[in-house]
Order: structure tokens, then C-alpha cells, then sequence
């Protein structure tokens, strides 16, 4: 599991939910770090065989950390920034279009 | 390898055709090795659409249009084997293929193109369909407003071209086949036992050479008097990001393969050896996308590419043995994919055999030997 390191500077607190259950994360995070540190490590299942995936390089390299951020599927959550009232779903398998 | 007359067959060119027929040799038994240059090659058979497409081609050659149609209906053939011999699924499906029109002119123009093509002398018939828009939407929800109509033929389909790339070098390796990789042929000679092959640092003798180098095949051809006046036609690929199955059958231009993915793809660009994008044709193939489907206007794209295809001055494959001294073969064509399956299960087992087909004579480069003046 990760634990945030001791900030030296106070960050302020951000308010989210995470698949619907309210869960929180502080100005500066992404999406991907916040989960995290929330303890969440499968973000997503794969589209064709439906295996569990967490972030792996956190530079928007590798795709495995795709989220649904409100309502809005395949975000990268290492790319996007946490943001007040962001409502973060774990996607399973394929997206849907239309 | 290096010794004379023991290679039986240098194929020199690893794509998908060179590939094809090798794999095709091997298996009848012969000796193969396959030449193949490195990644700064023109890799077409890294970068096409994957389709197995009959519908359209052969106006002007029904020759090619019959060669097409075999080369569908031996595909799951050629799927099975590869299946058992390189224990990979290619993916094949076809479940026939849409041509989508976007106006009321191009469905009409489309549809008299097909009427002429299927009613050429010789030309082994088949139907297509022409669709309302209605008819359309029955068969693939979510077609959107802007589209008129579409054409229909039950043969086309489409596999998954990379593994379809590995599985022929796999199916290769199995029968006993060499791969060459870094080895790209500066020349071909002459030799008592055949040919000499010379690359940048050995030569090899092989009893017979056959070209399959793509756009190399222009340079290496008249080596052994030959022709091959190929050249780049430039084609871009949009990939969206995964979704869920939405679209069962191909269509020419926009695809969705087995694992979610949507291609889409068919520009073609004469641009000389650039295989650059550029956004005015990718911005296009994009727009008639989202008019096709609409649902994909939110999708992410994920890369884009480009490949050149190889063409002859008229479109169609170049199959032909040297004459003086026999020996030497060219093999090439724009559609790999689709001939893959003609290629390994007809034509190899045909060089083999020292003769090509009457039925692929008009494939010969005579064809292109008009007389200049009257």
C-alpha cells in the first residue's frame, strides 16, 4: 500500500467520491495518486480477458490506470488533475460509445 | 547457408507476401530463406488495415477480381493451419463487408461501379447488395443521419494483420525455414547453381530468388530481368482507444477488431516515399467517421500512422518467373492480407513446381510493355 510522505507545505483537502462512496484527496494530487493514497489499487479490468489493472508508469506512458471521472470513460488518471467534487469510478472492461 | 545450391528458395523480403510464400515453400518440403531488411525498411506490412476484401477490386482485370475471390474463400483454410502450426488465432471473421456511402451520388456511383464490375467477361460472379439507408440502419445500429446508403458483399471480412505477420513467420520457422533479419540484398547475380545473393557483409547462393521486397522489388528486378515498375501509395490509419463491440462487420473504411478497437482507414495519397500524417486527410477520414457513426465523435484517438502501399502502374499484383535463366520470381501486390491465404496455398506450391498458373498469366509485367507509338 502507499503512504503519503510528510508535506512541507500544507496542501488543502479536496473532496471527491470514489465509486460513489465519499473519499478524499488534497490539491496537487491526480486522480491516480489520490486513489492510492485512498487505498484503491485495481482501477480498471482489461477489455478483452477482464484482468484488474493499476497505474504502472504514472506518466501517462502505459494506460492502465483508465477511470471513468464524471462520467467521462478512459481518462488517464495520472494525467488529470484531483479536482473538488470529482466524481471517480473504477471502469470495468470496454468502454461503451453512444 | 553460404554454401552453393544449398538453399533451394531465397525469398527476399519478410512481409507479409515474402512471408506468405515462403511459409507456403516450406511447407511443401523445400528449403526457404527468408532475406528481411530491418526497421528502417518501408514496413507496409506493419502498418495496413487488416482487411480480407473482395468487394470493388477487379474492374479492368476480372483476372484479379477471381484470384481475390479464391484467396477469401481459402482463408479459413490458411486460418486453421496457422492455427495448428503457430498455435496463434489470426482473428479471421467474415461476416461480410459494408461499403458505406455518405450522398445519394457516391451510393449511385458506387453501385454502377459494382454492376460493371461483376458483369466483365470471365469474372466468376458474385452478388453484392445495395442498401438504403434504412436497410442499412436494420443491420448496423447507430449509423447516423448522414449516411445514404451502403453496398454489401457476403465474402469480405477482416483478421488481425500483426499476428497474422507472426503466425506466417512462426508457420515458417516450424517447417524449417531460416529467417535472415538485418540482411537486406544490394544484388542479385547470376551463379552456376542459380543465384548470388550479396548482402552489405555475405553472399549466399540459392537455386531459385523470389522477390517479394515491396517497393525494394523495383531495384532488384531488373537484376534478373524482371520488371516491378512499383510504386508508394501513401495510406493513414486513425486508432481510436477500446470500446465495446458496437460494429460486427468490417466496412472499407472503419473497422472494430475482435479486441475493441476501431480503425479507421482508406486515404490514399500519392506522396512518393513521405510516410508522414497529415491533418487535412486524417481530419477528413475522421469527419466521414463521425458521420458514419456518431457515437464515435467523444472516442479518444490513440495513434495515428502511415504506410505506403505498393502499386503497380494499374493496381494489380506482378507474378512472373525470369525466362533467361529461369529461376527467379516476382511476387507483388498492395494487398497482402487478402492474398495471403492465395499466396501460401496457391502460388507457393506453383513456384515450387517451376510453373506459374495459366490462370495468373495476366499478371505477368508484359502487360505493361505497350507499344509506344503507333
Amino acid at each position: 500500500m502507499f503512504r503519503r510522505l510528510p508535506d512541507t507545505v500544507a496542501r488543502r483537502a479536496i473532496a471527491v467520491t470514489i465509486d460513489g462512496a465519499p473519499a478524499s484527496g488534497f490539491e496537487g494530487d491526480t486522480v491516480a495518486a489520490a486513489l492510492l493514497a485512498a487505498g484503491t489499487s485495481d482501477f480498471r479490468t482489461t477489455p478483452v480477458i477482464g484482468s484488474r489493472r493499476g497505474p504502472f508508469c504514472m506518466m501517462g506512458v502505459c494506460f492502465d490506470c483508465l477511470v471513468t471521472i464524471d462520467g467521462a470513460p478512459n481518462q488517464q488518471g495520472c494525467m488529470i488533475a484531483l479536482r473538488d467534487g470529482m466524481k471517480i469510478e473504477r471502469q470495468h472492461g470496454a468502454r461503451d460509445v453512444g | 547457408m553460404s554454401h552453393a545450391g544449398e538453399v533451394e528458395f531465397a525469398i527476399i523480403g519478410g512481409g507479409l507476401v515474402g512471408v506468405a510464400i515462403g511459409y507456403g515453400l516450406a511447407r511443401t518440403g523445400r528449403s526457404v530463406a527468408l532475406f528481411d531488411e530491418g526497421d528502417v525498411a518501408y514496413r507496409a506490412a506493419r502498418g495496413n488495415f487488416g482487411l480480407v476484401w473482395v468487394q470493388g477490386k477487379g474492374n479492368g482485370l476480372p483476372a484479379y477480381s477471381n484470384w481475390t475471390q479464391r484467396s477469401a474463400r481459402r482463408w479459413p483454410e490458411l486460418a486453421a493451419m496457422l492455427r495448428d502450426d503457430a498455435g496463434i488465432d489470426v482473428s479471421l471473421a467474415q461476416p461480410g463487408g459494408f461499403q458505406i456511402c455518405l450522398s445519394e451520388e457516391e451510393l449511385a456511383l458506387r453501385e454502377s461501379k459494382l454492376a460493371r464490375l461483376v458483369a466483365q467477361p470471365g469474372i466468376e460472379p458474385y452478388t453484392f447488395e445495395t442498401l438504403a439507408r434504412h436497410e442499412v440502419a436494420g443491420r448496423i445500429p447507430g449509423i447516423g443521419p448522414g449516411v445514404a446508403g451502403a453496398t454489401y458483399t457476403a465474402l469480405d471480412g477482416h483478421v488481425n494483420p500483426l499476428r497474422l505477420l507472426r503466425a506466417l513467420h512462426f508457420g515458417l520457422r516450424r517447417h524449417r525455414g531460416a529467417y535472415l533479419p538485418e540482411s537486406k540484398v544490394e544484388h542479385i547475380r547470376r551463379h552456376p547453381d542459380g543465384f548470388m545473393l550479396d548482402t552489405h557483409d555475405r553472399s549466399f547462393v540459392a537455386k531459385n530468388v523470389v522477390l517479394a521486397a515491396g517497393l525494394g522489388n523495383a531495384q532488384l528486378a531488373p537484376q534478373v530481368g524482371l520488371a516491378a515498375p512499383v510504386r508508394p501509395q501513401r495510406g493513414q490509419i486513425i486508432v481510436l482507444e477500446r470500446v465495446r463491440p458496437f460494429l460486427h462487420a468490417p466496412m472499407s473504411q472503419l473497422r472494430q477488431t475482435d479486441e475493441g478497437t476501431v480503425l479507421i482507414g482508406d486515404s490514399q495519397e500519392e506522396a512518393g516515399f513521405d510516410d508522414t500524417v497529415g491533418l487535412p486527410v486524417l481530419a477528413t477520414m475522421a469527419d466521414r467517421a463521425v458521420r458514419t457513426f456518431p457515437a464515435l465523435a467523444d472516442a479518444r484517438v490513440v495513434r495515428t500512422w502511415a504506410a505506403l502501399r505498393v502499386m503497380s502502374p494499374d493496381g494489380y499484383p506482378v507474378y512472373e518467373q525470369s525466362a533467361d535463366p529461369p529461376g527467379a520470381w516476382i511476387v507483388t501486390c498492395h494487398s497482402g492480407v487478402t492474398l495471403a491465404a492465395a499466396h501460401a496455398l496457391d502460388l507457393a506450391p506453383q513456384i515450387a513446381a517451376g510453373v506459374i498458373d495459366s490462370r495468373l498469366q495476366p499478371f505477368a509485367s508484359s502487360r505493361f510493355d505497350v507499344q509506344k507509338a503507333a
